[in-house]
């Protein structure tokens, strides 16, 4: 054992002298491959990890905590510090999960919006993923490419509501604004430019590329009754061979309508989850084609007529005495939604990512509990990793997709 | 006279109720209206007792008691198709009834179907683990040992998790401020300096990131900018603004030559 004094301080990255022939190495929380503050304890017996245990709460924000004392309009712009990769996906979640609650359902074009914002967020939480992989795994060149189409991607989400990283893009009962002149034709660019990289660029340097091919296949095998187990949600599960997908099994918004397909790999490795990936990304960009078409005609109503919860429009509240009575009211103290509970499960880019609200009939909600698909991924680590070698270690890591912003909450 | 704060719930409250408000409830409906979840419910009651059923909001909320946790998500697993906890967790009702109510939101992947279990204990009272069934609940259940301070039997690893393992104090409990208590505001103090340093520090240092009215030595402060170690403490005065005399050298000739201008 150590004698840590001041001369000779606590050494807590290496323990040298063990019993048992095993090295215990400390990964993180500062390590650039571990997507954040991961500190992750590997017990190595030689190369190979004989024990993993995840040790997380280095971003601890105590948000729950927050969301009590929050009112439920309050809360929202906090909601974007979850996953902050694509945080237009926790805000909908969230206001989803109240919308229920509420009772109450988004206009149409809100719903278009929604959805187009969804998808797009989307693209952005897959394209870092891409990057960051490669990167993790050693191909520099696909993180350059794909950051320059994610640039694309925020310059699109900027167009929209002004903010490039925490969006707070949509609102509970629809969304604030309506989309600017020419989105229309700059995400269809958009949409043109991704499948045009994920066919020439991405697929070209990685997909039969043999050092990524011998990196990745056969590790991080989870098994579909693992995936289960762990609660793996999202590509986790689906590259398990699961072909459960919140969007088509449970749909919400506009998904019912759309036309898309659920990828589903069977190899239950890090390459099937990384096929996988590449796969929805063109999902993604074939439902953002479709709503395109079915933004035209609809009514330019934004936000849910709700008197009781939700403000009317700005002209409205200008003009007319009771909608700004309404304001002021909702403004100073909150919406008060009825007394229940709600578990509202949504496909954010990461996995089932889920809000539980218990409402005491206060503006303040009295339990909120974020389900986030990375708690449980991060859970998975410490089996998933036992028996493989300090290299693929990295690439699990950055294969499950983590993000410790909802790791930690 | 002091506002009276009651001290058992010291969270966000509405400051002002209309007397006259009735709060509304969303609509349960019976489990019978339910093919499925009526079945479920079913051959969960011929194995555990069934305080109370419904469907809200288009999902199954069933009570049991706390001592059968077990045995009914093990029935829930293997007999109803329930593959999947999504997620558990509890909610304070120390302040309303002395309870804890711990909830288990489960996932049917075939039937796509979605139900609560809750069950009631009470402080100090423990769950048995889930672990063995359900291996999300590792984490999960940790969690809720570290906001709550409810702990799980023979769970393989009951430790903190979100917060420091030297931590005092359940984060999630109503009775918890939201800024922290006593303990939360001297945690740093008395992990880097120790609890000896407390007095030397003294309560308005205890913040690293708070900064003096009237200081000029550090970095962030607002107001005119004025010379380093300035007294200000009578007002500052508004000093113009002085630009850097250095003048461009035109690297790109290679000249050596002085611009005059910026450009």
């Amino acid at each position: 054992m150590q004698q840590p004094n001041k001369l000779s301080p606590f050494f807590e990255n290496l323990n040298f002298e063990r019993d048992d022939n095993t090295m215990v190495i400390n990964f993180g929380p500062q390590h650039p491959s571990a997507h954040g503050q991961l500190r992750l304890v590997l017990e190595l017996d030689g190369e190979q990890v004989v024990k993993a245990y995840p040790d997380i709460g280095y971003l601890h924000r105590g948000i729950e905590k927050m969301a009590e004392n929050m009112t439920y309009n309050e809360f929202l712009p906090t909601t974007d510090r979850l996953d902050y990769i694509a945080s237009t996906a926790n805000n909908y979640a969230y206001a989803l999960a109240v919308e229920k609650l509420l009772g109450i359902e988004a206009p149409r074009r809100a719903q278009v919006i929604r959805t187009m914002l969804l998808e797009l967020n989307r693209i952005i939480s897959h394209l870092f993923f891409i990057a960051t992989h490669a990167l993790d795994v050693g191909a520099m060149s696909v993180f350059l490419y794909a950051f320059r189409e994610r640039e694309f991607a925020m310059d699109l989400m900027e167009d929209y509501c002004g903010a490039r990283l925490t969006h707070s893009a949509v609102r509970i009962g629809g969304v604030p604004l309506d989309l600017p002149n020419d989105f229309m034709r700059n995400i269809r660019a958009f949409c043109d430019k991704v499948d045009y990289e994920l066919e020439h660029t991405y697929n070209a340097l990685l997909q039969e590329n043999r050092i990524w091919k011998m990196r990745l296949e056969d590790v991080g095998v989870l098994t579909p009754e693992d995936a289960l187990s762990w609660g793996c949600t999202g590509p986790m599960l689906r590259g398990s061979g699961i072909p459960y997908d919140i969007r088509k099994e449970e749909p919400y918004e506009l998904y019912p309508e759309l036309d898309f397909d659920i990828p589903v790999a069977d190899t239950n490795d890090s390459y099937g989850r990384y096929r996988l990936y590449m796969a929805e990304m063109a999902e993604s960009t074939k439902i953002i084609r479709q709503l395109i078409l079915k933004y035209d005609g609809t009514e330019p109503q934004l936000m849910a007529h709700a008197p009781q919860y939700i403000s009317a429009p700005k002209e409205e509240i200008m003009t007319q005495n009771y909608a700004l009575m309404q304001h002021f009211v909702l403004v100073t103290q909150g919406m008060r939604p009825p007394k229940g509970e709600v578990y509202v499960p949504t496909e954010s880019p990461k996995g089932e990512l889920g809000f539980y609200i218990k409402s005491e009939g206060e503006p303040y909600a009295y339990r909120l509990k974020c389900r986030a698909p990375s708690f449980f991924h991060t859970g998975l680590l410490q089996e998933i990793l036992v028996g493989t070698y300090i290299a693929d270690v990295v690439t699990i890591i950055g294969s499950t997709n983590i993000v410790f912003g909802e790791v930690d909450r | 006279m002091r506002k009276y704060t009651p001290k058992d719930n010291v969270q966000g409250k509405a400051y002002y109720t209309d007397r006259y408000h009735v709060v509304p409830s969303v609509p349960t409906f019976d489990v019978a209206t339910d093919e499925v979840f009526a079945k479920q419910l079913a051959t969960l009651e011929s194995k555990v007792a069934v305080k109370s059923a419904k469907i809200m909001l288009g999902q199954m909320i069933v009570e049991i008691n706390a001592e059968e946790n077990f045995k009914a998500l093990e029935t829930l697993k293997n007999e109803c198709g329930y593959a999947m906890l999504s997620e558990m967790s509890a909610v304070d009702y120390l302040a309303k009834d002395g309870n804890f109510e711990v909830f288990y939101q489960m996932l049917n992947l075939k039937e796509v179907k979605r139900m609560r279990l809750v069950c009631r204990v009470t402080k100090g009272q423990a769950v048995e683990s889930v672990v063995p069934l359900y291996k999300s609940a590792n984490f999960a259940e940790r969690e809720m040992f570290d906001m709550f301070g409810i702990v799980a039997n023979n769970h393989p690893f009951m430790k903190r998790i979100l917060m420091p393992d030297d931590w005092e104090g359940h984060p999630l409990l109503k009775t918890y401020p939201l800024h922290g208590d006593e303990f939360a505001s001297w945690y740093e103090v008395d992990k880097i300096f120790g609890k000896d340093a407390r007095e030397a520090i003294g309560p308005e240092n205890r913040d690293q990131a708070q900064v003096e009215r009237y200081d000029t030595k550090r970095f962030s402060r607002v107001g005119y900018e004025v010379p380093f170690g300035a007294d200000i403490s009578e007002g500052e005065t508004e000093t113009p603004i002085e630009y850097s005399k250095t003048l461009l050298v035109d690297y790109t000739k290679n000249s050596g030559k002085q611009m005059d201008k910026r450009k």
